[in-house]
């Protein structure tokens, strides 16, 4: 089965490669003006902050000038909260795609089957992902996770249980919590279309044969998931590497630097002082691990993206 | 798929459970919203009390709402508009008259959107300047479309790759030039996924508070910044605050379930068959 | 049906552009923080466009921290999108350095310049000329709930000492009643909860920097305030102490869970207002208390309205905030929403005035807490720097949160007292060298 779809693969592709050959030329000027413009956009923010690196530059200080070489990046890299923030921002990235992805998942093939409701019922869970990052965090700061005037806390005191100090006690944890809410929605309605569109035949052929609701999950539903899923990781990791609302709103990077992820260390030491160039070469690293982590991400799921 | 009745029950269960637990604090947020200040702080949180549309009334002597509502929706939709203008034939370009360079191209710019905008904040803010963007739809509108181009671009590819060709090869045969072919052609066999990749856009910029702060004063503010006026002032603010995150909230997620089905039936097309 | 929606979205744009074109002569953009009294500024300025038909104000109000950052953005790069700018006493000396504001003179008469408080005065002044504007101007003192006293059978003294705040606050604590013997600034920022805790260590003896602009954080002075605050947070203070800045500690105060609260002097007036306050009549005044250091910097900030160097209506712009910072304005807001609701310490005239005694029955000691902040004074050791509860170099911002973020980790545990100083000093020194302070 798999060879002869490749094979149908590789024709089809040497089949445009012949179309492209005898087009490409006069694609060209018609092309040109937009992808020009999409690459200037993206180089000059890029070209200036790279710049910026490599100088001392600080807005309230119009003394510091001059060229900086690495020494922007020695300061940055020497912060002794740069590698708790690495590690802060792998870990966020990671725990959330794990608990949207599953979850996700769960509630995808939940959603699929039938129920009084069920089109208000996901109306209602979809809604978080229309909701601002910072109204997000405010709410569970003040309204939820306040261990006085918060509905968790009152909800634990009514059990007996003394109320838990969320940004206290589990800062990352807490952060974690509410990047989650906010994102669960948007894997739910991806993989649910994924899931919709899953080929009943093949289900009851399967059913047919004798397999149990948990074979046919893992071996018809995932498989065909593995799409979807990949779209969602994809997306949810470029904004979740430079989350930082929902931090500056709750823990501001703390207590300590628990939650300081590399976009707020970027703010807390350069921004914060107006030190344009150790901000810009904050940037520069963040770039530099997003590509790594973009590498790793790519290898692992590329089979299935087909670019 | 017959199932049993305790399955069923089992289902329903779940599902409205999981819903309403994802919905609470949005529903507390709207709650609180009518509660005055004084019950908004109250311990025990109160469930049932007398509403009052003080907060409201509060909320909107301060802050034109109107205003800020306006240039939202401007600024939304401008800048998936500008985004799409520019996307369309860059992935048109990438699928259909792919070269080797295409991937890299692709995953080089889905890695520049991952750069935090605090880092570049000021040279962007002195380009603005520069430029006499600063304070204007305009130059809102510039930078959203740029932030978000990538993610529209690869979307976008993804869902014209899933075109067959021999539609498109008919239409050339007929003597269809390139724009043609995209426009009579290409985008309406794909509208479900364009219109799901701008309702993407249009949620993103919506939600966008850090440009939006810091590149405008009292002119092109949008309700992000209206938001950041009732965040953490002296005094009581519980409900005030929930006040102006239900109207600044309210309009993208009406507009999102209303157009659910849209996002829904647009995914289901494209990338994710 | 987007198509159609897209179509009502530009005709209702196009309708309402054309409906607000009407022309304003001069339009001045005044950035402002989101605190009550500049919420009343805003409320009243048609009072002020009435006496000015030709001036039109825009607002932009913001939060504290986002109204700093975007503000000075806007004024490091000569933007220029802000006429009018409010700053605190942190920022108009080291902006004023840059010629970053515009120096105002030539104030009418009865504007009365010596009817403002000298130290806030003082506090806006660089190289004799001076920079802003006060509008509200604050210090800090003790609160406490008499009621509580009464009921524990103890005396507040009217200067109290921090040894006697630790036994009050031990005899107070109720923790199973959900009452709470202190309520103090956790929040990490530089001014939230490092505001008090500079404040502390100053009347503890220490102080921030030596003269070589060496940081003193090891220091034994250091190391006593911070224990202190850090013991007497987890034995008598309310859980989530870490998240509760300002606003958090007023609202516990006022819903009733604190016995003590040292924090600046305008809570006094919202904690008096049976409007939003629980305990109204059962709150009690104290100054703030003394440790082994007395005579020092303590603690004062005021807001200012100041000129932006890059405004293109100066004149415009002086006239309105000669306006909002006159007697004539405070008179107008008492007119309007009471003599309790004046903008507090910045006129003497204020405090002399009987309406506002009778309303405002804490007024002397606000008055006094002021006048006696010393923000420009001495810490036990000489120090380069000024500044009563902050530092007044730029950097502050950045060293004080980072520091703050590190006592709080004190505060649940995180890390032990010694351990947190420490990572301060060693943090600070790093800034200062990179700096260029220290070599």
């Amino acid at each position: 089965m798999a060879s002869a779809s490749s094979s149908t693969a590789v024709a089809e592709r040497a089949a445009r490669e012949t179309i492209v050959g005898s087009r490409t030329p006069s694609m060209l000027p018609l092309m040109a003006p937009s992808v020009i413009v999409l690459l200037l956009w993206m180089i000059v923010p890029l070209v200036m902050t790279l710049w910026f690196s490599f100088e001392y530059y600080n807005l309230l200080n119009p003394a510091t000038t001059g060229f900086a070489g690495l020494d922007n990046y020695r300061y940055l890299v020497t912060d002794p909260d740069f590698w708790a923030s690495l590690i802060n921002t792998l870990v966020l990235v990671g725990s959330v795609l794990v608990i949207t992805v599953v979850l996700g998942t769960l509630l995808a093939v939940l959603y699929d089957q039938p129920f009084p409701g069920r089109g208000v019922a996901r109306l209602l869970a979809v809604a978080p992902f229309f909701v601002m990052p910072t109204v997000s965090a405010l709410i569970w700061k003040n309204l939820m996770m306040h261990p006085i005037y918060g509905i968790i806390g009152f909800l634990t005191r009514v059990v007996g249980l003394a109320p838990v100090d969320w940004f206290a006690e589990y800062p990352m944890l807490s952060v974690i919590i509410i990047v989650s809410w906010e994102w669960l929605p948007f894997a739910l309605l991806i993989l649910l279309t994924a899931v919709q569109s899953l080929d009943h035949e093949q289900r009851e052929a399967a059913r047919m044969d004798g397999a149990g609701p948990i074979a046919q999950f893992f071996f018809i539903t995932l498989p065909h998931l593995r799409r979807a899923i990949s779209v969602v990781i994809m997306i949810e990791t470029i904004f979740l590497l430079t989350v930082f609302a929902e931090i500056f709103v709750t823990t501001a990077g703390g207590p300590g630097n628990a939650t300081t992820n590399l976009a707020f260390l970027i703010y807390a030491r350069a921004l914060l002082q107006f030190d344009v160039g150790g901000a810009s070469a904050g940037g520069v690293v963040a770039i530099v691990l997003a590509n790594v982590v973009a590498f790793f991400l790519v290898r692992s799921i590329a089979q299935r993206l087909e670019v | 798929m017959k199932q049993s009745l305790a399955q069923r029950v089992l289902i329903a269960v779940l599902g409205w459970g999981v819903a309403l637990v994802l919905f609470f604090p949005i529903f507390w947020m709207v709650l609180t919203s009518f509660k005055t200040e004084g019950a908004a702080i109250a311990t025990p949180p109160e469930l049932f009390f007398k509403p009052t549309l003080a907060s409201y009334a509060e909320v909107q002597e301060r802050a034109n709402y109107v205003l800020f509502a306006l240039n939202s929706v401007v600024i939304s939709v401008g800048g998936t508009l500008l985004a799409l203008a520019f996307a369309i034939p860059a992935a048109y370009a990438m699928a259909f008259h792919p070269t080797h360079r295409t991937r890299g191209t692709l995953l080089w710019m889905l890695s520049t959107k991952m750069l935090p905008p605090v880092g570049v904040l000021v040279p962007i803010y002195l380009m603005f300047r520069t430029l006499g963007l600063l304070d204007t739809r305009t130059g809102l509108i510039a930078i959203y479309a740029l932030m978000n181009l990538p993610i529209v671009v690869w979307m976008l590819f993804t869902f014209f790759k899933e075109v067959p060709h021999d539609i498109l090869e008919a239409g050339r045969m007929d003597g269809a030039r390139v724009w043609g072919e995209v426009w009579f052609l290409l985008l309406p066999l794909t509208l479900p996924g364009v219109a799901s990749t701008g309702l993407l856009s249009l949620i993103l910029c919506w939600n966008e508070a850090f440009w939006s702060l810091n590149l405008t004063s009292s002119g092109a503010a949008p309700l992000t910044t209206f938001i950041a006026s009732f965040s953490s002032p002296e005094g009581l603010f519980f409900a005030k605050l929930s006040a102006a995150s239900t109207i600044a909230v309210a309009p993208i997620l009406i507009f999102g379930w209303l157009s659910q089905r849209q996002l829904v039936r647009g995914l289901t097309f494209g990338a994710v068959k | 049906m987007k198509q159609s929606h897209l179509r009502l979205a530009f005709a209702a744009m196009a309708g309402l552009l054309a409906a607000g074109t009407a022309h304003a002569d001069i339009t001045l953009t005044i950035a402002t923080v989101n605190n009550g009294d500049m919420v009343v500024m805003q409320k009243l300025s048609p009072e002020f466009e009435k006496q000015h038909p030709d001036i039109h104000l825009r607002w932009v109000v913001l939060e504290e921290n986002v109204l700093r950052q975007r503000v000075t953005t806007d004024i490091a790069t000569h933007a220029g999108q802000f006429d009018i700018v409010t700053v605190g006493n942190y920022e108009v000396p080291i902006w004023a350095k840059q010629n970053w504001l515009e120096p105002i003179d030539n104030l009418p008469a009865s504007y009365d310049l010596n009817d403002l408080l000298k130290p806030v005065r003082d506090g806006l002044t660089y190289q004799d000329k001076l920079y802003g504007l006060p509008f509200y101007a604050e210090s800090a003192m003790t609160y406490y709930r008499t009621d509580l006293f009464e009921k524990a059978g103890l005396k507040m003294p009217e200067q109290p000492t921090y040894a006697q705040i630790r036994e009050f606050a031990d005899k107070v604590t109720d923790k199973n009643n959900q009452i709470y013997g202190i309520c103090l600034r956790g929040k990490p920022g530089w001014g939230e909860n490092m505001a008090y805790v500079t404040t502390l260590v100053h009347t503890f003896g220490g102080q921030w920097f030596d003269m070589s602009w060496k940081p003193k954080i090891d220091s034994p002075e250091w190391k006593q305030a911070v224990a202190y605050y850090s013991d007497i947070l987890k034995k008598d203070g309310p859980p989530g102490a870490t998240s509760n800045g300002f606003n958090e500690n007023l609202a516990l105060f006022a819903s009733g869970h604190c016995g003590m609260w040292i924090d600046a002097t305008v809570a006094a007036g919202l904690l008096y207002d049976k409007k939003q306050s629980q305990v109204a009549d059962k709150v009690g005044f104290a100054a703030l208390p003394t440790g082994d250091f007395t005579g020092g910097p303590t603690w004062l900030w005021s807001w200012n309205l100041s000129i932006s160097a890059s405004s293109k209506q100066k004149d415009a712009a002086k006239t309105f905030i000669t306006w909002a910072t006159s007697k004539d304005y405070i008179r107008l807001v008492a007119k309007e929403n009471g003599w309790v609701a004046v903008p507090p310490g910045t006129r003497q005239s204020t405090y002399e005035n009987p309406e506002y005694k009778k309303v405002a029955p804490f007024a002397g000691f606000v008055e006094k807490a002021i006048e006696t902040a010393n923000p420009n004074g001495s810490t036990r050791e000489p120090r380069p720097y000024h500044g009563g509860q902050f530092v007044d170099i730029p950097e502050f911002q950045g060293i004080g949160t980072q520091v703050g973020q590190t006592i709080a980790g004190t505060l649940t545990g995180q890390t032990t007292v010694d351990q947190a100083l420490r990572a301060a000093q060693s943090a600070t020194e790093r800034v200062m060298r990179q700096a260029g302070y220290m070599k």
